[in-house]
């Protein structure tokens, strides 16, 4: 019985580290989206972001310039594509792709060209990665039973971005919902036209949102590369940009619910790990692949129609072109 | 400023798209205080002129005086702030967002929403009720009537500080109670000193709410009257304009029977607003019958019923041996095999497709066909080598069928429509706009065409706003008005004058010509 639920917390405890990805890009996402812009080009972002903070982290050891890079190596991917599909009204899906085959080249040649080697970046000391944080009473609520466990292997023990992805998403919430910003934003995603005649700049509310999701993709990915792992490897971040994206229309575009799926997929990834060999009674060895496709399995369920409906914002997909 | 005895003066204002002259010097004096209808067609230029106040285009030359003030409009924030509110003809709202967050969005103040819904709850009760404009603050604008949605549109200009209101076709959507409400607002919103602006065609509502009327006409302003001096004859005449009338030597029709009897039509347009009822006529062979009327009346609803594109929601069509009735329709496909033609009112959009070639687009329609369509693949050769046949046989210039259709010209674009449907030998024909936007040499062949086809025995339908047109090949015209049959006459008695007053539905009664008397 203890077994069983030491199992179960090691793997929620897995499922919160391979979540804070998902977490990060799906906000990213979310700005993207709810201003009308389709951000197929979050993997990119994600790949980009990583490299480039695995590679700074190695060059000036220091975690946090790796992360600062990062974010900057992924706002200039976000602005490429808001140059691509604002300013120039191309489309957005296409702009998106291209990003993602830009990150995937350009981060095997610049590994080649800056350290000598095909798609890695030299390995990270620990002073120049995120740590786990010990929280503070560990020792002292340890001897408590469950709650012990809990806290220790559950709550504590995480790198510092881990906590600010938890952090951030009621922060997403409140700018959606209860800012001026906010409000521009969902409704340029809706009625960019109704924005315009309101006289505000239908194509500045779109370049912040992408801008504000560029900083986010960025921390996941510096998260991937420096915090969740010590170095880049060759497409490290395996399509974690195009879960997210499936997060965001599984949380129907909305914070906590794309929190929520998050936190599903990120579960079913760590559960695959987990099971990986083990065989059950009755079903024998378990099929790990399968449960790695849930996540698609379910949002084209949803898509599909039958889990409620995944609506998105009206006006995403379309370059607003100014005509009555 | 208030003291400002004119409110809106636009002079020489001047704006191409390309090779289309939107506004062509346009002159405008908007007294402070009043109500002041424009009018004219569409396509006319109203729209064009009023974005370009509200800053939504710019002017390529011209001066603007917003009360005394020199103007210059670059985007709408600017218009809002020299007090000008527009209502577009499509709403700008947020479907999903509260009424009370589509009027704050873009004046919200602080950077903190809260706090500008508050303010703005209590300055929308005021407003509500000096106005009576009551709307429920609190609901999803998707949830609301269109007329109610209106009302947000009014308002979200009021709260923003307007002055002047423009609205753009507002009625376009309202069921007539909507209507009388509206106007009932634009009373209450004169009497606070708001200057109103009202775009319209429609001319009844000219009558009885303005109190100046200007009148464009293919981009130019070319009359402004005090509406109490003017009458709706004179405003359709404007409207319409005279136009040299094209020498076409045509002979006496030998109209023989009904191939198509219409009777008590009623039908919705695509977003479900009648527009058309108790329409009933029959279109005899070798004859052509001309519906006239100022655009928007119906006659455009109609032409897709009959092409059955639009279902009947009321009434019956005998066409060819065939009923279609609310419960019976026929879709274009079914309409074409029975022999019924149609050309549609807007060629680019529902008559060829641009980015086709044209000897694709020669075959829209007719794909079906046995000796085109072999299975799975088309017979490419014989595609080609008919729309060469009817390239030359309609005067179709370039003749070369491989190149896009959106490369031609409008007149030989209409004329590889008209070759599509003539040559097929349809019994019946419905055309829209035969004529519209094209050179005076196209118009002449292209009519020269149709009565053709109506000596070789065909019923044709000839819908067209151009008067002068109908005037000049129809044997027997019908006038809508408001989706309405106002008279109904002979080409032989006709004259322009009691058209264009059966136009505006101004003629007295006595003297309207009823169905009976055919």
């Amino acid at each position: 019985m203890n077994d069983l639920l030491l199992n179960l917390i090691l793997t929620l405890d897995a499922s919160f580290r391979v979540c804070i990805p998902l977490i990060f890009a799906s906000m990213a996402g979310l700005f993207a989206e709810r201003s009308g812009v389709v951000d197929i080009g979050l993997e990119g972002k994600l790949l980009m972001s990583a490299f480039i903070a695995a590679s700074a982290a190695s060059v000036f050891g220091s975690p946090w310039i790796g992360l600062i890079a990062g974010m900057f190596a992924s706002c200039v991917f976000a602005m490429i594509h808001g140059f691509a599909s604002i300013t120039y009204k191309g489309n957005q899906i296409v702009s998106g792709v291209a990003i993602n085959i830009l990150a995937s080249g350009l981060t095997m040649i610049l590994t080649l060209a800056w350290f000598k080697k095909g798609g890695i970046t030299p390995t990270l000391q620990s002073d120049e990665r995120f740590l786990s944080i010990t929280l503070p009473g560990v020792d002292i609520i340890d001897h408590i039973p469950l709650i012990g466990v809990i806290y220790r292997e559950l709550i504590s023990g995480h790198n510092i971005l881990v906590y600010l992805a938890f952090a951030i998403v009621p922060l997403v919430w409140w700018v959606v919902y209860r800012t001026r910003f906010g409000l521009r934003l969902r409704a340029v995603g809706e009625n960019p036209k109704a924005v315009d005649t309101a006289g505000l700049s239908v194509e500045g509310l779109r370049y912040k949102a992408l801008l504000i999701g560029g900083i986010l993709c960025g921390i996941g990915g510096a998260y991937i590369a420096i915090a969740h792992n010590a170095q880049f490897t060759k497409e490290m971040t395996a399509g974690q940009g195009f879960i997210a994206l499936a997060a965001l229309i599984f949380g129907k575009w909305h914070p906590y619910k794309v929190l929520a799926a998050c936190f599903l997929f990120g579960f079913l990834d760590a559960l695959a790990l987990r099971l990986q060999g083990v065989v059950l009674p009755v079903i024998g060895e378990v099929p790990v692949q399968l449960i790695e496709a849930i996540p698609y399995l379910l949002t084209v369920i949803l898509l599909a129609g039958f889990i409620g409906k995944a609506i998105p914002p009206k006006a995403s997909a379309q370059p607003y072109i100014k005509e009555l | 400023m208030k003291n400002s005895h004119i409110a809106i003066e636009l002079i020489d204002v001047d704006k191409h798209f390309g090779a289309v002259h939107a506004n062509d010097k346009v002159n405008l004096s908007v007294k402070t205080g009043t109500i002041h209808g424009i009018v004219g067609e569409n396509g006319a230029g109203k729209s064009t002129l009023m974005s370009i106040l509200y800053g939504f285009y710019q002017a390529d030359s011209g001066q603007i005086k917003v009360f005394d003030q020199d103007f210059i409009s670059t985007n709408s924030r600017q218009s809002i702030e020299a007090g000008i509110g527009m209502v577009h003809q499509h709403f700008m709202l947020v479907e999903n967002f509260t009424v009370l967050e589509n009027v704050i969005l873009g004046s919200e103040g602080g950077a903190l929403i809260t706090e500008s819904l508050e303010k703005a709850r209590i300055e929308l009760t005021r407003l509500a009720k000096e106005y009576g404009l009551e709307v429920e603050l609190d609901v999803a604008v998707e949830e609301l009537s269109v007329g109610m949605q209106q009302r947000v549109e009014i308002l979200k200009g009021l709260y923003k500080g307007a002055k002047v209101l423009i609205l753009d076709e507002p009625t376009g959507v309202l069921t007539p109670q909507e209507s009388d409400e509206l106007f009932r607002i634009f009373e209450a919103l004169k009497k606070q000193g708001v200057t109103i602006i009202l775009i319209t065609h429609k001319l009844r509502e000219i009558m009885s709410i303005t109190d100046y009327v200007s009148v464009m006409r293919a981009g130019k302003m070319v009359a402004h009257r005090q509406t109490s001096e003017t009458n709706p004859e004179e405003l359709a005449e404007l409207m319409i304009g005279r136009k040299v009338l094209l020498n076409i030597v045509r002979t006496e029709a030998k109209s023989g029977d009904p191939l198509l009897i219409a009777s008590n039509l009623e039908i919705h347009n695509e977003q479900g607003i009648k527009r058309v009822s108790e329409v009933s006529f029959e279109a005899r062979s070798g004859e052509i019958l001309g519906i006239a009327g100022v655009t928007g009346n119906g006659q455009g609803t109609l032409l897709k019923a009959l092409a059955g594109i639009l279902p009947l929601s009321k009434g019956s069509i005998e066409i060819l041996g065939e009923t279609i009735s609310p419960k019976k329709s026929l879709n274009p496909q079914e309409l074409r095999n029975l022999g019924v033609a149609h050309v549609p009112e807007d060629r680019q959009r529902m008559g060829l497709i641009s980015d086709f070639s044209a000897s694709e687009s020669a075959l829209l329609g007719y794909q079906n066909d046995k000796e085109i369509n072999q299975g799975v693949w088309l017979k490419r050769s014989l595609v080609k080598a008919n729309c060469e046949s009817i390239m030359e046989a309609f005067d179709v210039r370039p003749i070369n069928p491989a190149l896009k259709s959106s490369n031609f010209s409008g007149g030989n674009q209409q004329k590889l429509i008209l070759a599509r449907e003539f040559e097929r030998n349809p019994q019946v024909l419905i055309i829209g706009q035969p004529t519209r936007g094209i050179d005076i040499g196209a118009i002449e062949f292209i009519r020269k065409r149709i009565i053709e086809m109506r000596d070789a025995g065909k019923a044709i339908i000839l819908i067209s706003v151009e008067l002068e047109e109908i005037m000049s090949i129809s044997d027997r015209i019908i006038v809508m008005c408001d989706g309405e049959i106002t008279g109904t006459v002979d080409a032989a008695n006709a004259d322009e004058a009691t058209l264009g007053m059966m136009m505006a539905n101004a003629l007295p009664s006595d003297k309207q010509i009823t169905e009976a008397q055919l």
